[in-house]
């Protein structure tokens, strides 16, 4: 999707220095992040990364052992769950069992003492627009999936909070319906102006949904940016790696200008030119990451004596809309290397032959740690 | 299974889901019962006619001797009631002597009424102490750590280990005039006379109270330590402070715990005869001790069986209650 521009004078989330220890645990360490009005903020990361405790940590279950929250400009600290302007939507949707999918929505609207007929009317509304007003009357346990789902939003959203915090929210759903959902939420999302930060283990829903991602590592925030950041220019190795799939090679800078560099990999017989500077120390071991979609492969040399490698294709798996090969280098290095299916029937390269791979000077990204 | 016609050839016979009964059925047996038994019958429903042949024995056939005999006439005899149908010799016919008397009877004396009215509201007392004690009780036993859970219910269930007639009698140590709590009081000045606690109400209710809280609090736990904590987290974070979290949503899931220690305690408490005995009211009587006593010391049968059949009917709208409740729990932990 196009990347939208955030206004980033308009700071909604501070999140100050926050530490989060469960006994000898650090579950979130020292995480420090600004998420803006109107953003979908992504946090993504493996389990036990931390993603959920800090998103626990904004809706008031859990005190931040050190560090503040500041939402709205106002410090969280002393402020409970039930007067927090945030909602959450829960990854279990936790909808109320013995009540029905109206009353589940109207609960929150409840407590906040408004009139019987503008509870009747804002529920309605709501439950339209995630066009579940046939379902009004039914109990949770009489939905689908996808559903409760929608029930879980609608009574998150009804409350009109500033703020929605999801917890991986199309976790329980099945892919087709996910991918569906995706797109729902984003169209109510700028329908409804309000910022979400979304908890996700998924990097491909992270992509879809987030106008910034916040990647996790062990409690900490390794990169924050926008999807194509994220992607195209990772930070570390890890991100790299966790973020799609890459070609990663370990080398040695052999010559460092500041409008392009030279990489040694022993893992490939020519040296890798890269046409933009990096800032790291004169021989320091470094690594250089290439996406798979990024090689060209051929039966046919290609000119130049740098960015190029030779291997055998031992595996091709068929995708459709692409097909993945695993080529042995000469080295005995796999490399993985990922070609649309532009034509129906064409000369496709088949198992064991033998091909040529480079790319551009552009696309490898030198990774210092 | 096969289904085939004709006797299952010998070395067939150990097999089978139903094995010893079914091989000797088979062999032994008319072809079309062990026919039948193999078409028909399954281990499962073996399991389970077991106890209801237990229960048909010592529960349906008693109760049926009990409602035959409350429509007989009191005799001084052995047996000491009437026969409800008699050869008479000189009319050469069977006589019914069909008598509503003795229900007539418990509605005329003003004794079992007000024995019946007195023993339901000593039940429904008690079972609505036992919720107040027991809930909370039940509620911070299902929110403790694991290691803790398990000693408290421990502790719930070790009165069990003493006989319930001792830890009655206890009771009467601690509630008499120069017993343990008199004494205490006594001593430490709060009172100068000694209270007369023994032979009240309030021992009754101490005593049934006391006996039957862990019926309460075992449903009850068993039910709230199901509850999906989160729905607590989205009643918080959807604006409701602790206690309104606590009415709209863990109270009315509870409910079905509430129904079944409810009922736990009052159908038991309604008929208890040892705790009223020891430790209630000389001139207001249970509806226990009523039964006892018409059976064993006015020995007069038929009013006791009319008394027994009236009890049961009275407890049978709980019951279905009970039983009710019992399946929407069920239903709901299929879900």
């Amino acid at each position: 999707m196009a990347e939208k521009t955030i206004d980033r004078s308009n700071e909604y989330v501070r999140i100050e220095s926050v530490t989060k220890r469960f006994g000898d645990f650090t579950a979130v360490d020292n995480v420090s992040l600004n998420v803006y009005k109107g953003e979908i903020f992504c946090l993504l990361g493996g389990s036990g990364c931390g993603k959920t405790t800090l998103l626990r940590m904004l809706a008031g279950f859990e005190t931040p052992t050190t560090g503040r929250i500041l939402i709205d400009g106002q410090d969280m600290a002393d402020t409970p769950p039930y007067q927090r302007p945030v909602n959450m939507m829960f990854q279990s949707y936790a909808l109320f069992p013995h009540m029905t999918v109206a009353k589940n929505v109207a609960f929150g609207l409840e407590q906040e003492g408004l009139p019987r007929a503008e509870i009747d009317r804002r529920v309605g509304e709501m439950l339209d627009i995630v066009k579940l007003g046939e379902f009004a009357r039914r109990k949770p346990h009489q939905l689908s999936g996808g559903q409760r789902q929608r029930v879980a939003l609608a009574r998150a959203l009804v409350k009109r909070p500033k703020l929605l915090l999801l917890d991986e929210p199309l976790g329980a759903l099945d892919k087709k319906l996910r991918e569906h959902t995706q797109f729902e939420l984003i169209n109510l999302q700028e329908q409804l102006g309000v910022t979400f930060i979304v908890v996700t283990h998924d990097q491909e829903e992270a992509m879809t949904l987030a106008t910034r991602i916040g990647v996790m590592n062990k409690g900490q925030i390794v990169q924050v940016g926008t999807p194509t950041e994220i992607y195209e220019f990772p930070n570390s190795r890890f991100v790299a790696d966790f973020i799609g799939s890459v070609n990663m090679f370990d080398g040695q800078l052999v010559e460092d200008e500041p409008g392009h560099v030279r990489i040694r990999c022993p893992e490939l017989d020519a040296t890798v030119f890269v046409s933009h500077g990096i800032s790291a120390a004169p021989d320091a071991k470094v690594s250089v990451a290439i996406r798979p979609e990024k090689i060209e492969m051929s039966r046919a040399a290609p000119p130049g004596g740098e960015n190029r490698a030779r291997g055998v294709v031992k595996e091709i798996a068929y995708m459709g809309d692409m097909s993945v090969y695993l080529v042995r280098l000469d080295s005995g290095r796999m490399l993985r290397v990922t070609i649309p299916n532009t034509q129906r029937h064409d000369e496709r390269i088949a198992w064991d032959e033998t091909v040529h791979l480079s790319w551009d000077p552009s696309s490898p990204v030198v990774l210092t740690q | 299974m096969s289904r085939s016609n004709g006797r299952v050839p010998p070395h067939e016979l150990t097999s089978g889901r139903l094995g010893l009964l079914q091989s000797l059925l088979e062999r032994f047996g008319p072809l079309r019962w062990s026919r039948y038994v193999r078409e028909h019958w399954s281990g499962q429903r073996l399991v389970i006619a077991l106890p209801y042949l237990w229960l048909l024995l010592f529960f349906a056939a008693p109760f049926l001797l009990l409602f035959k005999i409350s429509f007989s006439e009191v005799r001084m005899a052995m047996p000491p009631y009437a026969p409800l149908w008699e050869w008479v010799g000189e009319a050469q016919r069977v006589v019914f002597t069909f008598n509503l008397g003795n229900y007539g009877y418990l509605l005329t004396d003003p004794l079992y009424v007000s024995t019946f009215l007195y023993s339901v509201k000593v039940a429904a007392v008690s079972t609505l102490l036992c919720l107040l004690v027991g809930y909370p009780m039940a509620y911070a036993i299902a929110r403790s750590g694991p290691t803790a859970r398990n000693l408290l219910l421990m502790l719930i269930i070790l009165p069990f280990w003493t006989s319930f007639l001792l830890r009655v009698y206890a009771w009467v140590g601690l509630l008499k005039t120069d017993g343990v709590i008199n004494n205490i009081l006594l001593g430490i000045g709060v009172i100068d006379q000694p209270l007369t606690l023994l032979y009240t109400d309030f021992a009754v209710y101490v005593g049934i109270v006391y006996s039957y809280l862990p019926f309460m609090i075992l449903p009850l736990y068993s039910n709230l330590e199901k509850h999906d904590l989160t729905l607590l987290e989205a009643a918080a974070d959807l604006g409701a402070r602790p206690m309104t979290a606590f009415l709209k949503v863990t109270l009315p899931l509870s409910v079905p715990g509430i129904v079944a220690g409810c009922l736990l305690v009052f159908i038991p408490a309604v008929g208890e005869y040892v705790i009223p005995s020891l430790l209630g009211r000389a001139d207001q009587l249970m509806i226990g001790r009523i039964l006892s006593d018409e059976f064993f010391s006015n020995r007069d049968w038929p009013v006791a069986s009319a008394v027994a059949i009236v009890l049961l009917v009275l407890l049978l709208l709980p019951i279905l209650l009970f039983q009710r409740y019992q399946r929407r729990e069920l239903e709901a932990a299929r879900r």
